[in-house]
């Protein structure tokens, strides 16, 4: 099978990947995989999941993301998806699928925003 | 545009294939953007659960006409173990060991037409549609 790996880029504290072709399930749970380990080796306060070159998102990559959401929640890191398109928003609704777990921003420069406010505020909020 | 295309569905590199197919299939047709992921989202349902529970199957696209309407019609079958209740899978929410509970309502919901038959022991055959508008 043809790999196709995901960059995941580090800026300043946060990490940065965008996703730019359908993934099967099993590159799927690869990047999952890697990414959580990125998160741990650079102790990153945040990530942003880009998605918009993503035309269909179906159940089973939605529950991965809010999977991978709620994951590096647990290592302290936030995710914010951003670059969601029309389509994909709409569709994913109609489908039934919530991701609670899942911020998300218009695009990559209002999720660096709102990851910014997000880890201030955690800073702050921890006193 | 008249032919079927067929995509013989036993890995998970199938499921992206399908939903490929139904969706360039979608676009010849007509379809928008919009509509183009619906039936795209629906046929990656359909054909995961063709792989989860039945290991292998298929998923046949084709132009669909009814007088003066046209649109797309998907059929995904397999022979595997079939469903016992389907009026349970088709609950919003039901989930077996394997699935993430939307499958098959979502895709119902993502379509204008869907038909499912079922035997325990022989497999299961949906059909669906949606219409150009």
């Amino acid at each position: 099978m043809e790999i196709i790996r995901i960059p995941i880029l580090k800026i300043e504290d946060f990490l940065i990947a965008s996703i730019q072709t359908a993934l099967h399930d099993v590159q799927a749970m690869d990047f999952k995989d890697s990414l959580l380990q990125r998160i741990y080796e650079t102790k990153a306060k945040g990530v942003i999941l880009d998605l918009t070159a993503i035309d269909v998102l179906d159940s089973f990559v939605g529950r991965l993301i809010n999977d991978i959401s709620q994951m590096s929640n647990l290592m302290g890191a936030k995710v914010v998806i951003t670059g969601l398109q029309p389509a994909v928003a709409i569709t994913l609704v109609e489908l039934g699928l919530e991701l609670p777990q899942v911020l998300t921003a218009l695009n990559l420069e209002k999720g660096i925003a709102a990851l910014r406010r997000a880890t201030e505020l955690a800073v702050h909020g921890r006193v | 545009m008249a032919e079927s295309k067929v995509i013989t569905i036993s890995s998970d590199l199938d499921i992206v294939a399908a939903r490929m197919v139904a969706r360039d299939t979608a676009r010849a047709l007509g379809f928008g953007a919009i509509d183009q992921a619906r039936i795209a989202t629906a046929i990656s349902e359909l054909a995961r659960n063709i792989y989860l529970y039945a290991g292998e199957g298929s998923v046949t696209v084709k132009e669909a006409t009814n007088g003066l309407r046209r649109g797309i019609e998907v059929v995904c079958e397999d022979r595997g173990p079939g469903i016992k209740d389907i009026s349970l899978v088709m609950q919003d929410g039901y989930t077996s060991s394997k699935g993430m509970g939307m499958g098959l309502p979502g895709a119902k919901r993502l379509m204008d037409e869907f038909e499912i038959n079922s035997k325990v022991g022989i497999g299961t055959k949906v059909t669906c549609r949606k219409w150009a508008r």
